[in-house]
């Protein structure tokens, strides 16, 4: 849907020129959602303006839907934007517009005739739940209310393309909850690709399939949100996954091992596991198996997207060989171990 | 106000008049003033950098002319026109006349006061507009003057209020209305009544219209509340 290569875009401010975008390529699927994280600064707002040109990339293509927007006429221009809905941090409603008005004014622009627009307003209204508040004006809704009137104004012309700039950071933590949830119903009922860009990994966590990361104006890792979550390969992302999933395990943990006796040995692992492996007794039977002591030190389990998701760090006492095994016995089911200290 | 007259009142048809001749002069002539100098001052906020129509260029040698044009003093603009009225209207005395200079010297004004309240507007709203797809014709109609309704209509008070001053100064070169009236018989034949009374009568007619305007521009704010 979005193919975007080798895009960057120089700034001058105050005589200094700012290297906003730094060679940025990227693709995004037809239906999916895609996150770009980074923290503020970092060019994420620049590249998503970039993708309805509210901000002219200084290099590289830009391809939507196979259309090459940077080389676009003035009407065209026009022309495909009413085809990339955009939904914004401070919602940015015409006060002087109902409800109702507002989303009618996409439709407006487009030149939809009268009827056909009133009627495609009622049904956007429903669809996000504001039905009652036709009348009233932005200033009387809440914010979450407020981001409602704003998707269903990006979704009347139809778009087969949403952008989303922050469009959470405004709102508390409950009513982010609702807006994702309707962003998500609405990527499921309409197949409608959308991008969104945030520097919350809470959002990327609960919507996204895939998400890029961006640092200094460069993307630096790029993947499906799982896959970055339980293996972030560089420190930025490292630090966005540490922000909503715990993996660091309190120091004095490390050293608090129970004595082993005899010829048993200790090791210290975690455990990750995704998906389906995380509902299966796996641990317990470990221990049946190979008759091992296991202390139970530190866990986590989340869900991303619609996939559990989590970690174990668990201390293992027992004999060598039976301890090799039952790693192995674990990897053979599909969890990640990694051994964080032997003794 | 007609005890105020005593045996005096062969002033008050003439002080009506006058009234009336002021109205007409101010009304007229910011209903002129703003049909060139509102679109003056959509240009010269849309030609703004990073706006929808920029053009350093034009934006800066508009605004030079615009400030140039305010730095006259008005008594001076009336004298510098009267040969451009004299060709227009035939005449440079009399009501009709004075609509001449009053609407050239509010135009500047109005495209000031037009930029000031579309400056308020915010960046994002303007945004969402483009990102949707719209022209400027429809940013400007749809957008920019719609939000901005409140302000420019307590402009319109504004320039009618400073209209009112100016046909004053109009006045005393001729201009009629009720500057002609206090010069002439206030001033020149010493008739201290007709100087209060007309300044009486100037300061309900700037007070009715602040009150017109904030009220029409309070209806409508408090309609989007």
């Amino acid at each position: 849907m979005i193919e975007i290569k080798n895009l960057s875009k120089v700034y001058f401010a105050s005589g200094q020129e700012v290297l906003a975008l730094d060679d940025v390529s990227l693709t995004v699927q037809k239906g999916e959602i895609f996150g770009i994280i980074g923290l503020s600064g970092a060019g994420k707002s620049t590249l998503i303006r970039c993708i309805n040109m509210l901000e002219k990339p200084t290099r590289g293509s830009i391809a939507v839907d196979g259309q090459e927007i940077t080389l676009l006429s003035q009407h065209e221009l026009r022309l495909a934007r009413q085809k990339i809905g955009m939904i914004f941090q401070q919602f940015n409603l015409l006060s002087s517009r109902t409800v109702f008005d507002n989303v009618l004014f996409p439709l407006e622009i487009a030149g939809v005739p009268k009827q056909e627009a009133a009627k495609q307003v009622q049904e956007l209204l429903e669809l996000v739940g504001l039905t009652d508040k036709a009348e009233m004006h932005p200033a009387q809704l809440s914010g979450g209310q407020k981001q409602r009137v704003g998707i269903a104004r990006a979704l009347a012309n139809g778009p087969k393309l949403l952008l989303s700039d922050e469009a959470t950071s405004a709102l508390d933590p409950q009513t982010t909850r609702s807006i994702l949830e309707l962003l998500k119903d609405i990527n499921r009922r309409f197949h409608l690709t959308i991008l969104l860009i945030t520097h919350d990994m809470n959002v990327i966590k609960k919507v996204c399939d895939r998400v890029a990361v961006i640092d200094n104006a460069r993307i630096v890792e790029a993947g499906e949100v799982l896959e970055v979550f339980s293996n972030p390969n560089t420190p930025t992302s490292h630090s966005f996954v540490n922000a909503v999933i715990s993996r660091e395990i309190p120091g004095e943990l490390l050293h608090n091992s129970v004595e082993p006796s005899g010829n048993s040995v200790s090791k210290l692992i975690r455990v990750s596991f995704i998906g389906p492996s995380a509902g299966k007794p796996l641990i317990s039977s470990m221990i049946r198996r190979y008759d091992l002591d296991v202390n139970i030190i530190y866990g986590n389990i989340d869900r991303i997207k619609d996939t559990p998701f989590g970690n174990l760090t668990l201390e293992i006492l027992g004999h060598p060989d039976l301890l090799q095994k039952a790693l192995a016995y674990l990897r053979s089911q599909g969890l990640e171990i990694e051994v964080l200290r032997n003794a | 106000m007609l005890e105020l007259l005593g045996d005096n009142s062969w002033m008050a048809g003439k002080v009506l008049l006058a009234t009336w001749e002021t109205i007409y002069m101010v009304l007229i002539s910011t209903v002129l003033s703003y049909l060139a100098g509102l679109p003056l001052g959509i240009i010269l906020v849309t030609t703004n950098e990073n706006h929808i129509l920029e053009n350093k260029g034009l934006n800066q040698v508009l605004g030079s002319i615009v400030n140039a044009a305010r730095s006259i003093p008005f008594i001076i603009f009336l004298i510098l026109l009267i040969p451009f009225t004299r060709f227009l209207i035939g005449t440079s005395i009399g009501t009709v006349a004075s609509i001449v200079p009053l609407t050239l010297a509010a135009i500047p004004f109005v495209a000031r006061i037009v930029e000031t309240s579309l400056k308020e507007i915010e960046q994002g709203l303007i945004e969402a507009a483009v990102s949707m797809g719209a022209n400027a014709r429809q940013i400007i109609g749809k957008v920019l003057l719609p939000e901005a309704m409140p302000s420019l209509l307590l402009g319109v008070a504004i320039t009618a209020i400073n209209l009112v001053g100016y046909s004053a100064m109009a006045g005393i070169v001729g201009g009629g209305g009720l500057g002609t009236l206090a010069y002439y018989y206030g001033y020149q034949r010493y008739e201290d009544t007709v100087m209060w009374i007309t300044v009486i009568v100037l300061i309900i007619l700037v007070q009715g219209m602040q009150m017109l305007g904030d009220n029409l521009a309070g209806k409508i704010v408090n309609k989007r509340r």
